[in-house]
């Protein structure tokens, strides 16, 4: 049961058995399950079965999106996971690199693709530094990581908040519009995808996972790393830098998620924005981080799993799925997705007493 | 892998298709398809979104419209405002509804992508050949809550009433400028504080600032202030069980269950100044289907067109202020009272109905 195959095999199995899951709620809360296939056709490609309407790329813009950041925030859950840490704080990683993207954006005028590449960079560097914080306590105090980085996700949204409403010509609710030097908008990809709001977030996506994948798999400190998540008093025995590694992770951690604020802010809005409340990109990244096994190509995938459902959501309810039911349906695809390990073990007992049967038939 | 799961997807697809699942035509029944988008508040805030799809229902069944020929997205986020619209939008509907000024960028832009579809806008203007904004006369049922305000007031022997507004400037400003007049109109020497809560949602300052009025006499408060106004309700309800006789006029819907005492099964809402969203997505649906709806236009909702008012059912008002307030709003209607937005009492201070009148006199 190891070939790439089979573990290819098991998780389309687990997709196809969370959505005749929602299937089967549909049907028994009174909807034809037609909703459902035609939500997340529809909400990836366009592709409306009721109305009979073609391929619409506006929808696959929307759909990438809505994965970029939360692929992101998984690459940022799973880089951490690596290295033995939960880093439950990219909901607050997320705020603060958006916040800063947009204060680069408006206080520091630099001329032409300097200003959005510093942008960028502040984004990046302010997550950074929202993880270097409980990585330094972990490292330093033995603080756990999981309780300062939830404090840290409220500090993140009431620091962000206050530094927005800060900023010139700001509102209670927004900042001003940053400068289009600043802005990640692509008229090209746009146009490409019928006026979407595909952006070049997309680029900054492509290379995060690039980065990670390389860091995690081809490098010796991406080894020394996932050997400090393996076992810490193993790696410390060994020589390793433990101390050093798990504030590096964090902090790389903590880049990838600031990164997705960037993204969103500079992408998406082109304004900062105060929140009320969390935006739930850091939670769901660790359920992308996590059903994506914490590999690149796992999370990438994981991601825009979440995005497809993520936008069939409001089609399922213009159909007349209450809300909440189309949250159900997407929770059970999401959950089997995870409890695919299970599936391959229920797999492999079957396959298991089929051969032992033969084996038994052939003995007799 | 990916490739392999949309492949998976799509055959399932086919599958049900060939199933047979011939619906669609939808079109044909409709005379009018209508979609409407909420905020992040969602469908049943019990306020502004609520009552906004209300009137849709409403308009559907009074015009026995099929119920498939409405529809509603909630939106989770502000990311959703654009790809919800535009979906509405590409759906097929006549006209899509959203309700709330948070809606002004998103709408913007969708209204152009989509230049043969319909839209309706509360609460902000957006401009677009294809868009109607809608506006109410927050002064004129402002100024009825100061009529109300005054002759309570008087009737209880007090000689002073209160303004609470959420965050200054011209909106709310037409509120308290509305209330200011309403109440000169019944007693010029009544006293009339003004103060902000410096804030929509922090009830706790809504409730200081109440504190502050109620103690120095006030018998009716108005508020505009959303949320924190529910701080000032608070107030008037803590007065209320320790024996005061005090008052809170609500805003934008009828906030008399807001201030009903479980025990007693008093309220201390006096009455309300709303803001009829249901009316006026109603009156614009109707617009459509009459092929009288015209864009690039700003539509006043207000007491002429019932877009703004006061509750029908109001068990805390005398049948005096009730017949006033009848007379007043015909007077508003007809034109004989003419209603300022200019509001003229600054923030922390009081004036007479007096000052107010010399002051918008000059």
């Amino acid at each position: 049961m190891n070939s790439k195959k089979d573990t290819l095999l098991i998780s389309l199995l687990a997709v196809f058995i969370g959505i005749l899951l929602g299937v089967v709620i549909l049907i028994a809360s009174g909807h034809s399950p037609m909703i459902l296939f035609n939500a997340l056709l529809r909400g990836t490609f366009g592709i409306n079965l009721t109305m009979g309407t073609g391929l619409n790329l506006r929808y696959l813009g929307e759909f990438i999106v809505f994965s970029m950041p939360i692929i992101l925030t998984g690459l940022s859950v799973g880089f951490a996971y690596r290295t033995g840490l939960f880093n439950i704080g990219a909901e607050g990683q997320v705020m603060v690199g958006g916040m800063a993207s947009v204060v680069v954006a408006i206080m520091v005028p630099l001329p032409g693709v300097l200003h959005v590449i510093a942008c960028v960079a502040a984004g990046a560097l302010a997550g950074a530094l929202w993880g270097f914080i409980p990585g330094l306590l972990k490292s330093k105090f033995n603080v756990h990581e999981v309780v300062v980085c939830i404090m840290l996700n409220y500090t993140g949204m009431y620091f962000s908040n206050w530094v927005v409403r800060a900023l010139p010509g700001s509102t209670e609710s927004k900042t001003a519009m940053i400068p289009a030097s600043a802005s990640l908008n692509s008229d090209f990809l746009s146009g490409l995808t019928g006026n979407s709001r595909l952006n070049w977030g997309i680029l900054i996506v492509i290379a995060s996972v690039l980065l990670y994948w390389f860091i995690i798999e081809k490098t010796s400190f991406g080894y020394s790393l996932r050997a400090t998540g393996f076992n810490k008093e193993g790696a410390r025995y060994a020589g390793l830098k433990v101390d050093r590694n798990i504030i590096t992770s964090m902090m790389i951690s903590g880049a990838f998620a600031g990164l997705a604020g960037t993204i969103v802010a500079l992408g998406v809005f082109n304004q900062g924005r105060t929140l009320a409340a969390f935006e739930n990109y850091g939670f769901d990244g660790i359920a992308v981080g996590l059903v994506g096994a914490c590999n690149a190509i796992g999370i990438v995938l994981a991601g825009l799993l979440f995005g497809m459902l993520k936008v069939a959501q409001p089609i399922m309810q213009i159909a007349g799925v209450p809300k909440q039911i189309g949250e159900i349906i997407s929770s059970s695809i999401v959950l089997f997705v995870a409890m695919q390990y299970g599936i391959k073990i229920i797999i492999g007992r079957i396959a298991k007493r089929r051969l032992e049967k033969k084996e038994g038939s052939v003995s007799q | 892998m990916n490739k392999f799961m949309k492949v998976g997807l799509v055959s399932l697809m086919a599958a049900a298709t060939l199933a047979g699942c011939g619906s669609g035509g939808d079109s044909e029944k409709c005379p009018v398809k209508i979609g409407f988008v909420t905020d992040t508040g969602g469908i049943d805030d019990k306020s502004f979104n609520q009552s906004s799809y209300e009137g849709i229902k409403k308009f559907a069944k009074d015009n026995k419209i099929d119920k498939s020929c409405i529809s509603y997205v909630e939106s989770k986020s502000d990311a959703d405002y654009v790809p919800n619209l535009s979906q509405m939008a590409e759906d097929g509907n006549d006209l899509v509804v959203a309700a709330g000024y948070l809606f002004d960028k998103a709408m913007g832009q969708v209204s152009k992508d989509y230049p043969d579809t319909k839209f309706f806008v509360i609460d902000t203007v957006v401009k677009g050949k294809n868009v109607v904004s809608g506006v109410f006369a927050a002064e004129e049922s402002s100024y009825l809550a100061g009529v109300a305000a005054a002759m309570q007031t008087k009737a209880e022997g007090g000689d002073t009433v209160g303004f609470i507004g959420g965050m200054e400037g011209d909106t709310i400003g037409a509120f308290q400028a509305g209330f200011e007049q309403g109440v000169a109109s019944v007693d010029p020497t009544l006293k009339i504080y003004v103060d902000y809560a410096g804030s929509f949602e922090d009830a706790a300052a809504g409730q200081t600032v109440a504190q502050k009025q109620y103690n120095a006499g006030a018998k009716v408060i108005y508020h505009a202030a959303g949320n924190a106004g529910n701080g000032a309700i608070k107030e008037a309800m803590e007065r209320a069980k320790n024996g005061e006789k005090v008052w809170v006029i609500g805003v934008d819907r009828d906030q008399y269950k807001d201030g009903l005492d479980k025990d007693t099964e008093k309220s201390v809402i006096l009455t309300s100044a709303m803001k009829r969203v249901d009316s006026a997505t109603e009156q614009i649906s109707k617009s459509v289907l009459d092929g009288k709806f015209k864009g690039g236009k700003t539509k006043l909702f207000n007491l002429a067109n019932e877009g703004v008012g006061y509750p029908k059912k109001n068990p805390n008002l005398s049948d005096d202020i009730s017949s006033k307030l009848d007379e007043v709003v015909a007077a508003i209607k007809k034109g004989d009272t003419k209603v300022s937005t200019k509001y003229i009492i600054k923030n922390g201070n009081m004036m007479t109905g007096q000052q107010v009148l010399d002051e918008l006199a000059k």
